[in-house]
């Protein structure tokens, strides 16, 4: 009985370089087709009425959010579900991600849903939440934050350095925009731009571009 | 041939990784049971910043998985590539460097999580100095792997090499490219991906870091020690090429299926579905043929402990590629997406497959490479049943979990309203986290037992000198290794490959 793929094998497993070379050919077929696909699709990455770029406090909140590790229980993703949408709002669109920088969509609802959370709750709420969620809401799971009050937002990174960054990745800013980031963190707190962070998330939204 | 017989096996540097990654599983479990008791009592984390739970879970995750995930690979790997192509390391001072490289990048990388530098990105977390460290790091471990396989003196790559190769090669490829990004600050960086996109590439990396470091990879332990352990051939060869060509060619479009119902296109899920699927083949090609291998060898099973976590390991790795699947339809995926049902997945396959199989090499290696028994085979047997009884405790508390939060999250009443606030749902997990806790504690204590058994076999012992066998020209004139394991099935021709085993 002759099989032709173990054949070739057995050519393969004599000779190193050509079974390093195969593997490396086979395991790369799938993100030519799937994934290369996706990174010239401009309706992925073109930006629209519904894109928010964010500004120098957003930003510093969003790194807050980042190294606290709040995607690890919380998602910023709604599906196009009855129930999601009931929940938690409009189901979310690629267009409304083109300006994040890593994507937080998360993988676990330990807690809800974030991505329309902006403008659902006050500041007041948010900040009491976060140093100490049991005292709104009962039998919260969520960690207190109580450092977030105490550590300056100025501390996290380099704004200007991080503007530059995403500027050369394309995001609108303006010299003007990176040369007034440090002011505008300035005096700050963590908590502050955190909540800053929080109270525009999904507020971009329009409605649907056509 | 005299000079030939005084060469030895490097075995020092396969039990240094042994033990090292040892101390990572107690470690990175002790972790993970510590954030279980915080998803119970949220004051456990004593109001440190880095005791928090969003600085802890990456710790455990990376923790387990390139602590004592990777520092077993590389162990088990330099232990077979040496056996399986009858020649000492290459550069095994540069498997040394690999040895402790590792671990620092392992220490200092873990200590950078907790003080909060995090690209944010499931299992790539670590920011972009320990990026390029690992890079750099991962390109020695295949100087020495793959230079040794270039060294060797049996004409065929043995199996177990290919899995390995594989892991060494889409690894790196998937590493560099998800980290892609432009630094900004030691601690922080810019992902070159933006929003849909940068979901895409990183669940193609995600998903194959499953597939390539905690399937493949350890894919290759099995063709190795368990032939080895068993006293039997590969049940088949052909099997074996079918699988390993289907299996790296099919994991890689799966990743999609971690973006069911989200932001990117429905194209993209489709297939990344319908892959999924597929590769219940190639998987189930390779657990078949694992379980046939020991079918000959069953009443070893009552006596052997490393070769019960071995075979045990197969049975997971059997449910967790069926269960996956099924996870991957985009209707079953509407409940479990979100929920602790993808935590009680990953851990059928990381307890139950990755773990089990682990210790099944290493209670296998650790007598060999000392020269003397097991210290204690009643221990092993005992922490063969904690294994066991922790894991399946663990996947049925979060079935129990995952399935109602995905049910009661969906849920909408009569008049369209929805059945169940997100905080009702999740007060009624109290029961099923105490569960888990419990799972945790039982699953780690059977690991502290592994440890104190291991480190006590090996204790004031060097590693006995092993020589590679001597090489016996066949009539054909292509090499015969008494040492390799390379199975025969009946109706299927080997030309030049071993076709016994050592005693």
């Amino acid at each position: 009985m002759k099989f032709h793929g173990v054949s070739l094998h057995r050519k393969l497993e004599k000779n190193m370089g050509l079974l390093i070379f195969g593997i490396l050919f086979v395991s790369s077929i799938g993100g030519l087709v799937q994934v290369l696909p996706s990174i010239f699709q401009e309706s992925l990455y073109t930006a629209t009425e519904n894109s928010h770029l964010y500004s120098a406090t957003e930003l510093t909140g969003r790194d807050v959010y980042i190294k606290e590790g709040c995607h690890v229980c919380h998602s910023q993703q709604i599906r196009p579900l009855l129930a999601e949408v009931e929940r938690y709002g409009p189901y979310s669109r690629a267009d409304e991600f083109v300006y994040d920088r890593p994507f937080l969509w998360g993988s676990k609802r330990t807690g809800p849903d974030l991505h329309r959370i902006g403008g659902k709750y006050s500041d007041a709420w948010h900040e009491a939440h976060l140093i100490d969620p049991r005292s709104v809401v009962n039998n919260s799971i969520m960690p207190s934050y109580p450092w977030l009050a105490e550590w300056q937002a100025a501390d996290v990174g380099n704004i200007e350095l991080k503007m530059r960054a995403l500027q050369k990745l394309g995001h609108p800013y303006s010299e003007e925009d990176i040369a007034a980031a440090s002011d505008e963190i300035e005096g700050l707190t963590q908590l502050d731009v955190l909540i800053d962070y929080l109270q525009i998330l999904g507020t971009g939204f329009q409605g649907e571009a056509e | 041939m005299a000079e030939l017989t005084k060469e030895v096996y490097h075995d020092g540097v396969v039990k240094r990784l042994v033990q090292f990654s040892i101390i990572w599983a107690v470690l990175g479990m002790l972790v993970g049971v510590w954030l279980a008791a915080e998803l119970l009592w949220p004051g456990l984390d004593f109001g440190q910043f880095w005791l928090s739970f969003g600085r802890l879970r990456p710790l455990h995750t990376n923790g387990i998985i390139f602590g004592f995930g990777v520092s077993a690979l590389m162990a088990t790997a330099f232990y077979s590539v040496q056996r399986t192509s009858n020649v000492p390391l290459f550069l095994p001072q540069l498997a040394w460097i690999c040895c402790y490289g590792w671990q620092v990048i392992v220490l200092t990388g873990g200590l950078s999580l907790l003080a909060g530098w995090t690209s944010s990105k499931e299992y790539a977390e670590l920011e972009w100095p320990f990026d390029i460290a690992i890079t750099v790091l991962w390109v020695c471990f295949a100087v020495v792997f793959f230079g040794t396989i270039a060294n060797r003196r049996i004409k065929n790559i043995y199996v177990s090499n290919w899995f390995y190769g594989g892991l060494i090669i889409v690894i790196a490829m998937l590493h560099i490219v998800n980290n892609l990004a432009i630094p900004v600050t030691i601690d922080n960086s810019s992902s070159i991906f933006a929003g849909a996109q940068d979901a895409i590439v990183q669940w193609w990396y995600g998903h194959n870091a499953v597939g390539f470091l905690l399937t493949g990879g350890f894919l290759g332990m099995v063709y190795y020690f368990l032939p080895k352990q068993a006293n039997q051939p590969i049940w088949s060869y052909r099997l074996s090429v079918v699988s390993f060509w289907a299996f790296t060619y099919t994991y890689i479009w799966a990743g999609p299926h971690h973006l069911h119902y989200n932001s990117i296109p429905e194209w993209v899920q489709s297939l990344g579905m319908v892959m999924s699927l597929i590769l219940l083949a190639p998987s189930w090609a390779t657990m078949i043929n694992g379980i046939m291998t020991v079918s000959k060898a069953w009443k070893k099973l009552t006596v052997d402990p490393a070769l019960k976590f071995i075979v045990l390991a197969l049975a997971f790795y059997g449910l967790a590629t069926f269960e996956g699947p099924m996870m991957a339809i985009r209707s079953v995926n509407v409940v479990s997406h979100f929920t602790d049902w993808t935590i009680g997945h990953v851990h059928s396959g990381a307890l139950g497959w990755n773990a089990m199989i682990t210790y099944g090499t290493f209670y296998f290696m650790v007598p060999r490479m000392m020269g003397v028994p097991l210290y204690s085979v009643r221990l092993a047997n005992i922490h063969f049943w904690l294994a066991l009884g922790g894991t399946m405790l663990y996947i049925i508390a979060m079935w129990g979990a995952g399935i109602s939060q995905g049910l009661l999250w969906l849920s909408i009443d009569e008049i369209g309203e929805l059945s169940y606030s997100f905080n009702e749902v999740m007060a009624g997990m109290v029961p099923y986290y105490g569960l888990r806790l419990l799972a945790g504690l039982i699953f780690l204590s059977g690991t502290v037992i592994m440890a104190y058994n291991l480190f006590r076999t090996m204790y004031g012992r060097n590693t006995v000198a092993v020589s590679p066998p001597e090489v016996i020209d066949d009539i054909k004139g292509t090499a015969h290794n008494p040492d390799a394991v390379m199975g025969v099935s009946p109706d299927d021709e080997m030309p030049s490959a071993g076709k016994g085993v050592p005693a």
